[in-house]
């Protein structure tokens, strides 16, 4: 690929969704986008950024950002997100928002609905604990193709099989052929629309838990601390904000830290979570 | 490191899941039906079994109810690894006492996320 055609990209990229693409990533632009050329019925990937060079054209434009931005995407990613929230943050939210009974939660980069259900087959593993309570799990992705997969809540064989243990899948999922239901007291519990990080947060409301993994390594710094510090602003006080296992706010931005000894997970610095999960000094 | 006993009469998957669970760090154990499973636990008792279904002389099935019966629910861990990929099989399988369940074809990925579940990896 010429040195100017993956300038001209990567700045269009950058534009309308973030995403740094280094030079390394050029195998990852000839991966993703000489299929979405040859549905365009264009012959090259040449040929399709001469199209977007011309035409400008919103709809090729979207295409190719949500090609390039789409994750695939485990049940119970990485676990300990999972094991954290199911033994730390539930029980300390229990407390806190006991008296309201209200919980808000968003899986800020949702993909294909993988994680905001795993976070609501973690709720429904206890539910009687839960009756009477408002919560809610929104998942955004920049990507409207891979959230219409996840309202859907149909996956194959192979996907259900990374990371969903046996048992959740007996509980939660119907057999339809040759893929998998997740059944609509799981489906029902989470809400999806599509949302870019770099837009305004201003309507999203306050949230408990934020989950947004792995996408702020895509992002420059500048993007990063932007971002992390308007998450700053939707969390509550005594909430927690979950970060892929590659990402931190350290030297990004102080609103925000680590809890001491649990990878990914920070609070606010200003706020008193760590003591109400029992974590951290 | 852990031993795994794979169960399969298929000399192919055999192999091929002996490479996966080797470059997982397994020491690796083969038995070409439920018999010779039942044989290889007697002599040394693996960390873990992963076991085909449908097999001549004795299937799946029952050498995991024979292995129950004998050694009880906690060792050694069984992973069944079949084509039969219908709720009722797997059903039937978890209530024999599996601990988990792999649906034909597997990749490594699959093997290492079901492994780490039952706390292997």
């Amino acid at each position: 690929m010429k040195t100017q055609d993956f300038d001209f990209l990567a700045g269009l990229l950058k534009e309308r969704s973030g995403l740094m693409l280094t030079a390394d990533k050029v195998y990852l632009l000839e991966s993703r986008l000489t299929p979405l050329a040859r549905k365009r019925g264009l012959d090259t990937l040449d040929a399709l950024i001469q199209k977007l060079r011309i035409s400008r054209d919103d709809v090729l434009i979207k295409d190719v950002t949500e090609a390039m931005t789409t994750n695939e995407s485990f049940f119970f990613r990485d676990n300990t997100p999972f094991d954290l929230f199911k033994n730390h943050v539930l029980p300390a939210m229990e407390k806190a928002r006991g008296p309201k009974r209200r919980l808000r939660i968003w899986c800020a980069a949702a993909s294909t609905g993988q994680e905001p259900y795993s976070l609501a087959i973690l709720l429904r593993e206890n539910w009687a604990k839960w009756q009477g309570w408002n919560i809610e799990i929104i998942g955004t992705d920049i990507c409207t193709q891979v959230l219409e997969k996840a309202k859907a809540g149909v996956y194959s064989q192979f996907e259900v099989q990374r990371g969903l243990p046996i048992q959740m899948l007996i509980k939660y999922f119907t057999q339809d052929g040759d893929v998998w239901r997740l059944n609509d007291e799981i489906r029902n519990m989470v809400t999806y629309r599509p949302f870019n990080l770099l837009s305004n947060f201003i309507g999203m409301g306050s949230f408990d838990v934020i989950y947004c993994r792995n996408v702020l390594i895509y992002f420059d710094q500048a993007t990063k601390k932007d971002v992390l510090e308007r998450m700053h602003g939707t969390l509550a006080a005594d909430g927690t904000l979950f970060l892929g296992a590659a990402e931190t706010v350290l030297g990004i931005t102080d609103k925000l830290r680590p809890v001491r000894g649990q990878r990914g997970m920070y609070v606010s610095s200003s706020g008193n979570a760590e003591e109400l999960m029992g974590l951290g000094s | 490191m852990k031993l795994c006993l794979v169960v399969d009469d298929s000399k192919v998957i055999r192999k091929v899941a002996r490479r996966i669970l080797e470059e997982l760090r397994f020491d690796i154990e083969e038995a070409a039906d439920g018999q010779e499973a039942l044989d290889a636990c007697d002599r040394n008792m693996p960390d873990v079994v992963l076991l085909d279904w449908n097999m001549p002389v004795m299937d799946g099935l029952e050498f995991l109810k024979a292995v129950r019966a004998k050694e009880g629910v906690e060792q050694p861990i069984v992973v069944f690894c079949t084509t039969e990929n219908d709720m009722s099989h797997i059903r039937t399988a978890i209530e024999a006492g599996a601990n988990e369940y792999i649906m034909k074809p597997f990749d490594r990925e699959i093997i290492e996320a079901k492994f780490s579940q039952v706390g292997l990896i």
